[in-house]
């Protein structure tokens, strides 16, 4: 197995696939541009959400779609997240392809049971005979003083679903690419945004400016058509000391850390949890030997402690010390204490220096 | 009492001179060995219902979510303005497919008794409400059903011997032994999958019926669900969606009395009617004596001539009776008198066509008994048929290795991991 496919990288991308221009991008403008070009590609395509419509999305995310393509095709809701997803269900047994958006992560749970038991099972129970093609865009993650109900990070109950895909961009390039290929795909993806990094990366330290994509090299966005393909993860940075496995807003914190601290790490930046790309995780740990997990979400039962079990199942014998996992602790997301629950520079300092001290 | 929150809200104040709250937790008219008592229902003549026009503004129809359309009297005369004038033939079918879903659901429920299966559940007492309902849509129009509309399946003429193929989870079975026994799923017939979980339907033949709207098709959409499940919270979503959007969607909810154990005061049938629920959300509501075929035909033609005229949804209450236990596994003596069924008002929906049947001179008891007996083989022929596909339990069931088809359109690494340390495991283990 190891050895089979290559680890993705931006520019194996961009060098198997024709998109046309290519312009400087935030990562609402390249997931607007990704609206854009598959709603302008098929017309089985719908946009739908509360505020997406006339106003454009709370965070702009679909800012003039309905001017462009009517309101049949891009429209505002009632507030009612079990009816968004149920809906969605029924246009796609009709044959339309839905992207709902659920305008924060934190509620997207009155809408679990029509995922959990509707989309994510349609095709399973059906044999196949009706399915379930939508993508449910969220935004999600913390860093941005969201308190308690617009920072949370959900991906685990997510991944926990048999039927649901479930994925996470961390870079404008990657997060039109990979929305693409979630609305292409024939399953039920569940695309959580990053809106920390929303309009530029976000290195940890809450204290200084803020930055803009404005110059960053997976800020240059093709306008046409790409796809990043669900499932394979991306080395943001090769190294031989450790591997960090993480995602979305964490990729660039992670990034920041580790030059900071003048690591040689080794980062994986997931995309896709799953299907997840066992394959480039295995090759990394095995070539360092010593693993770390970092994600926002709550640590018991969160993705990580997947993740560490496929490690210690797989390498074993290649670790060289035990698995650490740096997260948001288990509590409700606090306020006024972001920074101190939020997984940033300090936390993942102490870690790395644990992992490389065995 | 140590816990100082818990402590004050019980205590709650002192020396006011008010009288103590009391809670109202509703109780059906009559319990195990206690007398079945209905005269409290209102039941309206059967020519009493105007008929309003099929794009009539809700707030004009207000009456109709607390009336009954019904259309067959007492003496088995058609009558009104509701009577929708159908042709033999057509009256000819709805009682044979009637029957044929009696037939169909005492076999099965015998299987299950039998050990052939685990599970089954009867729709007894309310065939007219799948039966009226099917014959009346267009057979490309979408039904999205609850468990209880098996009905609807042989209306479209779908064969039995798949539906026991199903039933028996066997090797002719389509859904490859996954599902339950009676959730079907049949696209070709217009049958949606049927899901365990009440009401998600509902939104979904909204989202359906809206799909078939914005894309300018002349396609409608139909659901069901029981008065007991009008309480999710899908249906209320289910209803905002269709009214907003005006989608060309059928609601219907089949208000067969009970949910379970729990008697419809539950669902709140103790301070309103269900159509009723309509009027807040300002769609069409009627409210159709379920066991009459013939209403439940004429009101599923408003409405669907409703939404096709793009005059927007109509919610539908059938008023019935479920007459036996909810599933194999329920027992409905210990919750409800037992006189309740044999004292139902409205009747039995397939002795009341029969009877029509017989008034117009095209149908005899005669022809009625053969009829059913040749129902019974006929059932009975497709059930050994079905039976030679294989039981329940007796491993002429899909490959092991399909269990792990279908959860996503491609399997996936995991997936493959997973289904060849199944084989392997059963293989080591000699199996």
């Amino acid at each position: 197995m190891e050895g089979s496919r290559p680890v993705s990288d931006m520019m194996s991308e961009a060098a198997t696939e024709t998109h046309g221009d290519t312009v400087q991008m935030n990562m609402i403008q390249a997931i607007n541009s990704a609206l854009d070009v598959m709603m302008g590609r098929d017309p089985a395509v719908v946009v739908m959400g509360e505020d997406v419509g006339y106003f454009g999305g709370v965070f702009r995310a679909t800012a003039g779609l309905q001017q462009k393509y009517g309101k049949n095709r891009v429209f505002d809701t009632p507030i009612t997240e079990c009816g968004i997803i149920g809906v969605a269900v029924g246009m796609g047994a009709y044959g339309l392809r839905p992207v709902p958006e659920i305008q924060f992560a934190d509620y997207i749970y009155p809408a679990l049971d029509q995922l959990v038991s509707e989309a994510a099972r349609l095709r399973y129970r059906s044999a196949g005979e009706f399915i379930s093609p939508m993508t449910v865009r969220s935004p999600f993650g913390g860093g941005i003083f969201g308190g308690q109900t617009h920072s949370q990070s959900p991906e685990g109950i997510f991944t926990h679903v048999s039927g649901v895909k479930t994925v996470i961009p961390s870079t404008p390039y990657d997060a039109k690419g990979l929305l693409i290929a979630a609305i292409e795909d024939n399953d039920p993806v569940i695309f959580f945004e990053p809106k920390r990094i929303y309009n530029g990366p976000f290195d940890g330290h809450y204290d200084t400016p803020a930055r803009s994509w404005a110059g960053h090299a997976h800020a240059q966005v093709p306008t046409g058509h790409y796809r990043i393909p669900l499932g394979e993860a991306r080395v943001a940075r090769a190294g031989e000391a450790l591997t960090v496995l993480c995602y979305g807003t964490m990729v660039h914190v992670v990034e920041n850390s580790v030059a900071e601290m003048g690591v040689d790490a080794e980062i994986l930046d997931l995309r896709t949890l799953v299907p997840l790309d066992i394959e480039a995780i295995e090759r990394s740990v095995r070539k360092t030997g010593r693993c770390m997990i970092v994600h926002e979400a709550t640590r018991t039962s969160g993705f990580g402690a997947e993740l560490s079990a496929l490690v210690q199942e797989r390498c074993f014998y290649h670790l060289e010390a035990p698995i650490e996992r740096v997260t948001g602790f288990d509590t409700p997301y606090p306020h006024s204490l972001e920074w101190a629950y939020f997984p940033g520079p300090v936390r993942i300092r102490e870690a790395i220096n644990k992992i490389l001290k065995d | 009492m140590t816990d100082p929150h818990v402590s004050a809200g019980l205590q709650g104040e002192s020396g006011r001179n008010l009288p103590p709250l009391r809670l109202h937790v509703p109780e059906p008219p009559a319990r195990p060995g206690e007398s079945a008592d209905f005269t409290h229902f209102d039941i309206p003549a059967a020519d009493a219902a105007p008929r309003p026009d099929e794009t009539a503004q809700p707030a004009t129809m207000r009456d109709m979510a607390y009336g009954l359309v019904r259309v067959l009297d007492e003496d088995g005369a058609a009558v009104g303005q509701w009577n929708p004038n159908l042709p033999p033939e057509t009256l000819l079918r709805m009682l044979r497919a009637m029957a044929l879903t009696r037939a169909f659901d005492a076999r099965m429920f015998r299987a299950q008794r039998q050990g052939k299966t685990s599970f089954y559940m009867k729709s007894t007492g309310e065939e007219a409400v799948s039966i009226g309902a099917a014959l009346a849509l267009h057979r490309d129009d979408m039904c999205f059903p609850s468990y209880r509309q098996q009905g609807i399946l042989i209306a479209r003429d779908w064969p039995i011997i798949d539906m026991m193929n199903q039933i028996y989870s066997n090797k002719g079975d389509r859904l490859k032994g996954r599902q339950l026994p009676i959730m079907y799923s049949a696209r070709e017939a217009g049958f949606f999958s049927i899901s365990g979980n009440l009401t998600t339907q509902y939104p979904q033949a909204v989202g359906w019926a809206m799909a078939s709207a914005a894309r300018g098709d002349t396609r409608i959409a139909a659901t069901w669900c029981g008065e007991g499940s009008t309480a999710e919270g899908d249906f209320h979503s289910a209803c905002t969606f269709a009214s907003v959007y005006r989608a060309p969607v059928i609601m219907n909810i089949v208000n067969n009395q009970w949910a379970i154990s729990s008697f419809s005061g539950f669902a709140g049938a103790e301070a309103t009617t269900f159509a009723a629920r309509a009027v807040g959300y300002g769609i069409a509501g009627l409210r159709v004596d379920g066991n009459d075929v013939l209403a439940v035909y004429a009101a599923t033609r408003w409405a669907a001539d409703r939404a096709r005229a793009n005059a927007g949804p109509t919610l539908i209450e059938h008023f019935t009776y479920r007459v036996e236990g909810h599933s194999t596994s329920d027992d409905p003596t210990a919750y409800r008198s037992a006189e309740e069924s044999s004292l139902w008002p409205l009747g039995d929906p397939i002795a009341r066509l029969k009877q029509h049947c017989i008034g117009l001179g095209i149908w005899d008891e005669d022809r009625h008994a053969a009829m059913d007996k040749e129902l019974a083989e006929t059932v009975r022929d497709a059930a050994r048929e079905a039976e030679k596909n294989g039981i329940l339990g007796h491993g002429l069931h899909h490959p092991m290795e399909s269990m792990f088809e279908d959860v996503f359109e491609e399997m996936p690494w995991h997936l493959k991991e997973q289904q060849q340390q199944m084989l392997d495991e059963w293989k080591a283990a000699g199996l």
